[in-house]
């Protein structure tokens, strides 16, 4: 009973590492079907963030507060950057900007190397999320890392803040517009490029958020972003593009797998077959689990 | 048809000096060592001979060419460790980590020399086969399909380093010794493994070429511009991007083989995500949808490499990343498309007529 | 020849009934006009006799049944299709484009050769279209009208039956539009073809058989004349009576 349980709570933390990863690729990829291949490295600059801030912020618990809103400003930067630069020229050909974002990961990753080193670096977790809680005492005990705790409770939060904000502000009926037709919107008076690089700010400083989370259950390097990127966009895929929904149950779905399949055989022979079961799915619903259907002829 | 005799007979004058360079000046104007280096080059614009088909003019912007390149490569290279062992032996990474009393019973059909040849194409095609015919048939495509295809490399890459007792983990395959009795620390040997990946490199070429000017490559460039369309057409896409995924990856594992021979060497540092894309981009410098620019541009992208990365390690990665942006984000059809802007320019000037973009060599 | 009987088709996305119960035959050898307002689910019903969209209901074509099978299959049994915004292979030439329309049966040697001069249907529609001039040009320079035609000369040495064609005289100039009307009533001597069109007086003069369509029904079914003279039409076509008024507006919609 306790290995299910201790299995279903790794599978849930997995997950949620995953869902926080793959959040802001679900509004710029699933929104506005940019594949952005920086966006690991987005994770990255926000995991340094909280590196860099630890050395002048003493207290860990404070620094890692602060680290949340700046990394989501840095990253968010960074990609409002990348969008204006690069990506606005290329809406049209998303295979382009896949291999693009690509030689962009590749130079912000050897940025990352000449600035910090290549060796990986380590922040200390505040002393609140280093233990563990008890969730199940006596012979059997089950417990849990507060870090991952923290980890579920931020992923929730970010989920919540950004259906929020898509479904009820200004910004975001602006942004559900553009998505639902870019024509329309234009000729209704909306700015379609401010909306572009707005959605993909925010977008980017999810990743920020991201990568502070990820301080707290692995080591901080330059090639961080890519080891996590090619899951985060099998989330997506699966979970179909245009809604946050799927990927929010995709992500707990393969993580719980993950884990299951980790326990039962290897960690290298898992991610095979969870990769047999992506696309076995695929077979099943090949336009990910929640799909806009429509009429249009692509 | 004037227009497709010129093509054809300049195709041919560069068929020719191509095999002029490769078989007559290459061998005498390079070291040894330099020899062998472009036989690794010429490796990598194999896999871009496969890629121009599958991505430039079929669309299928296939990420996991590591795969294919590593089936092909693991099979010719357990085959060579065999031999190397000798009857009765395991071959020496089985016989360090000492798990293993006997070899596994997937190693046993690679002791035949004809099995092996033949797998490092086959099963490279067959995996192909198999995992297109998922994909394609649901219509996965575009973005989807690229993201399944690097998640892929990525999957092989970390499965080949759990393995360690019977792949021989993140070392791969190493030392490898001999090619079919021939002794591969002999320089004359070398030679020889240089000249078949010479001639494979221009086989493979004009097979390429063949698809590409046949009916099969006008209904590809069709497919990868409207697959939709094609369908009403009565055929099914599914059909026409699988033939061209198989042959790329077939192409990709015959490279991966005759990669082993002359490097000497196979590993998950070869074919995972990083390797699979590098091998897109020779492929996009040159010109995707150009059989030449593609070829040249692979090899110009692995030569650049070796000649930087051995000196400025870091500024190869910043300009590898700057050929990756420039390449695609401001010359989507490669170097290629220059010359075939000026070659315009010069025809409109002589009032001929437009060359049509689809068609260039 | 083979005629189209459809029964009782229903189409609906998510909710929303397109197609609602269309009843609809078309005898073979027809020239068969779909009208109608926007909305009225005429290229929905074109999707769904294509294998596009799903359906429920039957469409027989020739006595086989096309719902469930897959869009090529069906087109393998000689139904092809246009649509609104003329889809050609725009980096292939005009040459090019037939020889694929022309060779889905062709077996894998064949494709595997190169193409040897200009097979003898192509060369035919090539003509029929009046696009030999033109036949090395890659299609993507045509003129707007021209890629219309190259869509139905596609059509024609694919040797389908039954031609659905959608909008097929948009933005045609009056010269071109007569002409094609020529081109579809040669083409409707041999074959069945069904034209959705927002052009009353393209309709009038080229239609051997009228179907209106509104909200996903069919409301009226004729000739042009008996169509014209029926009330329910007058009255979708915003309450006017004349149908002449009603040609006009629907005009200025297409």
């Amino acid at each position: 009973m306790t290995v299910i349980l201790g299995q279903t709570f790794t599978g849930i933390s997995i997950g949620a590492v995953l869902l926080l990863i793959a959040l802001g690729l679900s509004l710029t990829f699933g929104q506005m079907n940019v594949i952005n291949m920086a966006h690991g490295e987005f994770i990255m600059a926000g995991a340094y963030t909280t590196y860099v801030l630890q050395k002048s912020i003493s207290s860990a618990g404070i620094s890692l507060l602060v680290a949340l809103p700046v990394a989501f400003l840095v990253s968010g930067a960074l990609g409002a950057l990348l969008e204006w630069l690069l990506i606005r020229r290329l809406y049209l050909r998303p295979l382009d900007t896949l291999l693009v974002t690509w030689g962009v990961s590749l130079m912000l990753q050897q940025l990352a190397r000449d600035i910090f080193g290549a060796p990986n670096v380590q922040t200390r977790a505040p002393d609140l999320l280093t233990g563990n809680i008890t969730l199940i005492g006596g012979d059997d005990p089950l417990s849990v890392a507060n870090s991952r705790l923290f980890i579920l409770g931020l992923a929730i939060a970010a989920v919540v803040a950004l259906s929020l904000t898509l479904r009820l502000t200004p910004l975001g009926r602006r942004i559900r517009a553009v998505v639902q037709n870019r024509d329309l919107a234009e000729v209704s008076g909306i700015s379609t490029s401010r909306v572009d690089r707005t959605a993909f700010f925010i977008g980017s400083g999810l990743a920020g958020v991201a990568g502070v989370a990820l301080t707290l259950v692995g080591p901080i390097g330059p090639t961080m972003g890519t080891n996590v990127i090619i899951d985060a966009f099998l989330v997506i895929v699966v979970g179909g593009i245009g809604q946050l929904k799927g990927s929010v149950i995709v992500a707990f779905v393969l993580g719980a797998l993950q884990s299951v399949l980790e326990y039962s055989t290897t960690v290298s022979v898992a991610k095979v077959l969870v990769l047999v079961a992506i696309v076995a799915f695929l077979q099943w619903r090949p336009q990910g689990l929640y799909t806009l259907r429509t009429r249009s002829l692509v | 048809m004037n227009v497709l005799k010129g093509r054809s007979a300049r195709a041919w004058a560069g068929f020719a000096g191509g095999a002029f360079a490769l078989f007559a000046v290459a061998p005498f104007a390079l070291s040894d060592f330099r020899l062998g280096l472009l036989a690794k080059y010429l490796c990598m614009a194999m896999v871009a001979v496969g890629i121009c088909l599958a991505w430039g003019r079929g669309g299928l912007l296939t990420l996991g060419q590591g795969v294919f390149f590593g089936l092909g490569g693991y099979a010719m290279a357990m085959h060579l460790k065999i031999t190397d062992a000798g009857p009765g032996n395991l071959p020496d990474f089985m016989q360090l980590y000492g798990t293993a009393d006997e070899l596994p019973w997937w190693w046993r059909p690679f002791e035949n020399p004809v099995f092996a040849i033949a797998a490092t194409v086959l099963l490279p095609m067959t995996v192909a086969a198999l995992l297109g015919l998922f994909i394609f048939r649901r219509r996965v495509k575009g973005a989807y399909f690229a993201i399944l295809s690097q998640a892929l490399a990525s999957a092989f890459a970390i499965w080949l380093v759990g393995q360690q007792a019977t792949t021989g983990g993140t070392n791969g395959l190493t030392d490898i010794q001999g090619f079919f009795g021939y002794d591969l620390d002999d320089p004359v040997n070398q030679r020889m493994v240089y000249f078949v990946i010479a001639a494979s490199l221009l086989a493979l070429i004009a097979l390429a070429r063949q698809l590409i000017h046949s009916r099969y490559g006008e209904l590809l460039v069709a497919v990868r511009d409207s697959e939709e369309r094609v369908r009403f057409l009565g055929y099914d896409p599914a059909n026409v991007k699988l033939v061209a995924y198989v042959v790329a990856a077939g192409m990709a594992g015959l490279a991966g083989a005759l990669f082993v021979p002359a490097v000497g060497i196979i590993s998950p540092a070869l074919i995972g995500i990083v390797p699979s894309i590098e091998f897109v981009i020779g492929a996009a410098v040159g010109g995707r949808a150009s059989l030449v620019g593609a070829v040249l541009g692979a090899l110009a992208v692995a030569w650049a490499k070796t000649a930087l990365s051995e000196e400025f390690p870091a500024g190869w990665t910043y300009f590898q990343g700057l050929l990756f942006i420039v390449a695609l984000a401001f010359l989507p059809g490669g170097l290629a498309s220059l010359t075939k802007l000026f070659r315009r320019r010069r025809a409109v000037a002589q009032k001929s007529p437009v060359i049509p973009v689809g068609e260039a060599a | 020849m083979s005629g189209l009987e459809i029964r009782q088709l229903r189409v609906s996305f998510d909710g929303f009934t397109a197609v609602d119960g269309v009843d609809l035959e078309v005898r073979p050898g027809d020239l068969r006009f779909l009208i109608g307002p926007n909305g009225a689910g005429k290229t929905t019903l074109v999707d769904a006799v294509t294998g596009l969209v799903k359906a429920r209901g039957s469409v027989r074509f020739g006595g086989t049944e096309l719902l469930g099978r897959s869009v090529h299959r069906i087109a393998r049994s000689g139904i092809g299709r246009t649509f609104q915004t003329a889809t050609v292979f725009e980096e292939l030439t005009v040459l090019q484009n037939l020889d694929i329309a022309a060779g889905a049966g062709r077996g894998a040697w064949t494709m595997l050769r190169r193409r040897r001069g200009v097979p003898e249907p192509v060369a035919q529609a090539l003509e029929t279209v009046g696009l030999t001039e033109l036949a090395d040009s890659p299609a993507g320079t045509l003129a707007h009208g021209q890629k219309q035609w190259l869509e139905i000369g596609m059509l024609l040495v694919q040797e389908v039956e039954l031609l659905l064609l959608d909008e097929p005289v948009a933005g045609m100039s009056h010269d071109e539009r007569q002409a094609t009307g020529e081109l579809l009533q040669r083409i409707s001597e041999e074959r069945t073809v069904v034209v959705i069109e927002h052009d009353m007086d393209f309709m009038r003069s080229f239609a051997r058989s009228v179907s209106v369509l509104h909200a996903g029904r069919v409301l009226s079914e004729g000739t042009v004349t008996e169509v014209q003279a029926d009330p329910k039409v007058q009255e979708v076509y915003l309450g006017h009576t004349a149908a002449e008024d009603a040609a006009d507006v629907a005009v200025q919609e297409a």
